[in-house]
C-alpha cells in the first residue's frame, strides 16, 4: 500500500510490510498467532519510538503522505448506505467537497470532507483538495439539509486551503467561507469534525464550526500553510520547517491550546500504514462524541457550539 | 492570510497630515500634487479624480458620527503572545512597535455612536496597525460588538480594512473568524442590520467571515476585497491578471457588493440604510412608524 516513504519513515516500512504479511498467513495458521503478536509489539514499539521526535515539520509531511487515507476511504470504512449529493444548485458541482447522507453505525447522519485525489489525474478532477465556492456552498447546503433533518453532521477535515483562483475570485470564495461558518454556527444539529490530514486555513474552517473537533495524531491545522508563513514573515518559503515549529499546528499543540478536544491515535507508523484501523479508532471516537452531544437540545446544541468558540482567544483585560 | 506589505503607492495619506500647511502630496490616482492641506480636509479624497487614500480612524469617526456621540467599548483589552511567537522579531515587540506607529492598543476600535441622529454600533479596523490584522483582541472586540449590539438592539456599521488573519497568534486568529461570525448569527436573528462597510484593502481571513455577510455590502471605489492576494493567486495559477481585478468594481459586477459608494457620501448613505432597515421616517429618528409591524 504505502509504496512511497518519507526518508524518515524508512526504518520501520519493512518491517509493517512485514506485519501485514504474517497477518494474512496468520488468518489461515493460527499457529503463527504469538510470532505475530510479538512482531506487531515490536513494530509499534520502533514506531511510537522513532515518531516520538518527529519535528512539527515531519509531521507537516506525514499529514500530507500520498497514501494517508481520505475522506471517501473514512466513509467507506465507518459508514453504511452512503449516498453521495452532488452540487451547489447554484452554478456546479465541486469534487475537492465531497458529502451525503450515510448511517453511522445506524444513525442517519449528514457527511461533509475535503477529497484529495489518489491518481494524477484524479488529483487534478479533485484539485488537491481545495475547494472553489462551489464546494464551499454544497457544504452549507448540505448543512441546511442536515438541520432540516434533523441529522448529526461528520465532517473530515484535509485541505491545504480553499482555491486562490480566478474563477474562485470572480464567485465569491469569501463569502462562500462566511456562509459555511455561518450556517454551522446556527445548525440546531451536532457536528463533529475530524481532522484526518491538513487542516489548511479558511478552507478547513468551512468544515470546522463544530460542538467537537478530532483531530488524528499526525494531523494539522493551521493560519496558513508552513510555506505560506515562511514566505511572508521569513521572506523565505524554505524556512517552513521554523515556521511549521512556530504557528503550533501539530495535534498535541492543537489540544494545548483548546483548538482540538481530542486526539485520535494512529496505528503504529501513521493512518496510512493501515487504512482500515485508522478509520475504526476514528470511528470509536467519534461515536462516542455523538453519544454525548445526542442528549443535548436543539437549542443547548447550538449553545454549546457558541461558548466553544466563544471562549477561543488570548488577550489581557 | 496575510496582509500586503505596504508598497509605496499605498502610504497612508493621513499620516503626513500632523506636518500642517506647506506639506504636498501626489494623488494615488492622478498623480497630481496638492497640499496636504488639501487633500486632509477633503478627507484624503483627491478633489481632482476622486481617488481614496487612506484615513485614519480619528477621521472617519469625524466624517460618519456625529460630534462626540462615540463611547468607545472595551478599549482595554490588550494582545498577548499565546504562541511565544518569533520570526526574528518578538511579536511582543512587533505589537509594541504597532501601538507606537498607529497610534492605537489594537487593530480595531468599536463602541456606541450616532450616524445623523441614528443610535448604532460602530466599529473600525486599524490598517496601521499590523495591517488590519485579526488575532485574538480583535476577534473578541468584533464578537463583543455583534453582542452588544443584540443586547442594545442596534444596528451594526462596520469599516473593514483588513489584510486576514494574524498570523502571529496562529491557530487562535483562524478561530476568531467561526467566533465572530456565530455571534453575527445572534444579529441576524435578532432581525438587526449588520451594514458591512469594505475600505482598502480586505482580505483573507477578515473578507472570508464576515466582511462579506453584510445585509448590505458596502465598498469604496476601486478597494481591494477578495479571499488571496493577487500575489498568492499569481503565483498560484501563473497567469498576470486582469486589470481591476478584486477591486470593488469588479465586486459590483460579480454581485458580491451592493453598492459602491464614494467616501464623502457615506455618512448619508449609512444614516439613509439604518432608517430604511429601521423602518424609520427620514429625520424622525424617535418614532417607529410601524413598530408593531
Ligand atoms: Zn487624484
Amino acid at each position: 500500500m504505502a509504496a512511497f516513504a518519507l526518508p524518515f519513515e524508512k526504518p520501520i516500512v519493512d518491517l509493517i510490510a512485514r506485519v501485514r504479511e504474517l497477518r494474512e498467513l496468520a488468518e489461515r495458521d493460527a499457529s503463527l498467532a504469538s510470532e505475530l503478536r510479538q512482531l506487531e509489539e515490536q513494530t509499534a514499539h520502533l514506531a511510537r519510538e522513532l515518531f516520538s521526535s518527529l519535528t512539527p515539520w515531519q509531521k507537516v509531511q506525514l499529514c500530507r503522505h500520498p497514501a494517508r487515507p481520505y475522506t471517501l476511504d473514512y466513509i467507506e470504512h465507518i459508514t453504511t448506505d452512503f449516498l453521495e449529493l452532488h452540487g451547489d444548485r447554484r452554478f456546479g458541482d465541486d469534487p475537492a467537497i465531497v458529502g451525503g447522507l450515510a448511517r453511522f453505525r445506524g444513525q442517519s447522519v449528514v457527511v461533509v470532507g475535503h477529497q484529495k485525489g489518489r491518481s494524477t489525474k484524479e488529483k487534478v478532477t479533485r484539485n488537491f483538495g481545495q475547494a472553489n465556492p462551489e464546494g464551499n456552498r454544497k457544504a452549507t447546503r448540505l448543512y441546511e439539509l442536515a438541520d432540516k433533518f434533523r441529522l448529526p453532521i461528520l465532517t473530515f477535515v484535509d485541505t491545504q486551503g480553499a482555491y486562490p483562483g480566478i474563477g474562485a475570485e470572480e464567485r465569491g470564495q469569501s463569502e462562500a467561507i462566511g456562509a459555511c461558518l455561518a450556517a454551522m454556527a446556527r445548525a440546531r444539529v451536532p457536528i463533529i469534525a475530524t481532522i484526518i490530514g491538513e487542516g489548511g486555513s479558511g478552507g478547513a474552517l468551512a468544515l470546522g464550526v463544530a460542538n467537537h473537533v478530532l483531530v488524528q495524531e499526525y494531523g494539522t491545522y493551521s493560519v496558513i500553510s508552513p510555506e505560506g508563513c515562511a514566505s511572508i514573515l521569513w521572506k523565505d518559503g524554505s524556512k517552513s520547517d521554523l515556521a511549521a515549529q512556530a504557528m503550533k499546528m501539530t495535534s498535541t499543540d492543537l489540544l494545548a491550546l483548546g483548538i482540538v478536544d481530542r486526539i485520535v491515535n494512529e496505528p503504529p507508523g501513521g493512518a496510512h500504514q493501515d487504512a482500515y484501523a485508522a478509520a475504526k479508532l476514528v470511528e470509536a471516537s467519534i461515536a462516542e462524541s455523538l453519544a454525548t452531544l445526542c442528549a443535548l437540545s436543539p437549542e443547548a446544541i447550538v449553545e454549546h457550539r457558541y461558548a466553544r468558540f466563544r471562549g477561543l482567544g488570548a488577550f489581557v483585560g | 492570510m496575510s496582509w500586503p506589505t505596504r508598497k509605496q503607492s499605498e502610504t497612508d495619506a493621513s499620516e503626513k497630515k500632523s506636518v500642517g500647511k506647506g506639506v504636498f502630496r501626489r494623488c494615488d490616482g492622478c498623480g497630481a500634487t496638492l497640499t496636504a492641506e488639501r487633500m486632509a480636509h477633503n478627507f484624503e479624497v483627491c478633489p481632482e479624480c476622486g481617488q481614496h487614500h487612506k484615513l485614519a480612524g480619528r477621521r472617519w469617526r469625524e466624517l460618519l458620527l456625529d460630534d462626540a456621540s462615540f463611547e468607545e467599548w472595551d478599549a482595554h483589552l490588550l494582545p498577548t503572545d499565546p504562541l511565544g511567537f518569533s520570526d526574528g522579531k518578538a511579536y511582543g515587540d512587533r505589537v509594541a512597535s504597532a501601538q507606537r506607529s498607529a497610534g492605537t492598543k489594537e487593530a480595531i476600535e468599536i463602541g456606541r455612536a450616532q450616524i445623523e441622529g441614528e443610535a448604532v454600533a460602530y466599529g473600525a479596523f486599524v490598517f496601521a496597525f499590523m495591517g488590519g490584522s485579526m488575532g485574538s483582541v480583535v476577534g473578541e472586540k468584533i464578537t463583543r460588538l455583534f453582542e452588544r449590539a443584540t443586547v442594545e438592539r442596534l444596528p451594526v456599521v462596520l469599516l473593514q480594512a483588513s489584510g486576514g488573519a494574524r498570523m502571529q497568534e496562529g491557530i487562535l486568529s483562524l478561530m476568531q473568524m467561526a467566533k465572530t461570525v456565530a455571534a453575527l448569527e445572534r444579529v441576524r436573528a435578532a432581525g438587526l442590520p449588520f451594514l458591512s462597510v469594505l475600505l482598502h484593502p480586505t482580505t483573507g481571513g477578515v473578507a472570508a467571515s464576515f466582511a462579506l455577510l453584510g445585509d448590505v455590502n458596502i465598498a469604496e471605489p476601486k478597494a481591494l476585497i477578495g479571499f488571496a492576494g493577487p500575489r498568492v493567486i499569481e503565483t498560484t495559477i501563473r497567469q498576470t491578471l486582469p486589470d481591476g481585478f478584486q477591486r470593488s468594481e469588479f465586486l459590483l459586477a460579480h454581485g458580491m457588493v451592493d453598492r459602491i459608494v464614494s467616501r464623502l457620501d457615506m455618512r448619508a448613505e449609512l444614516a439613509s440604510l439604518v432608517r430604511l432597515l429601521m423602518r424609520k421616517h427620514a429625520g424622525d429618528p424617535a418614532s417607529p412608524p410601524h413598530a408593531g409591524a
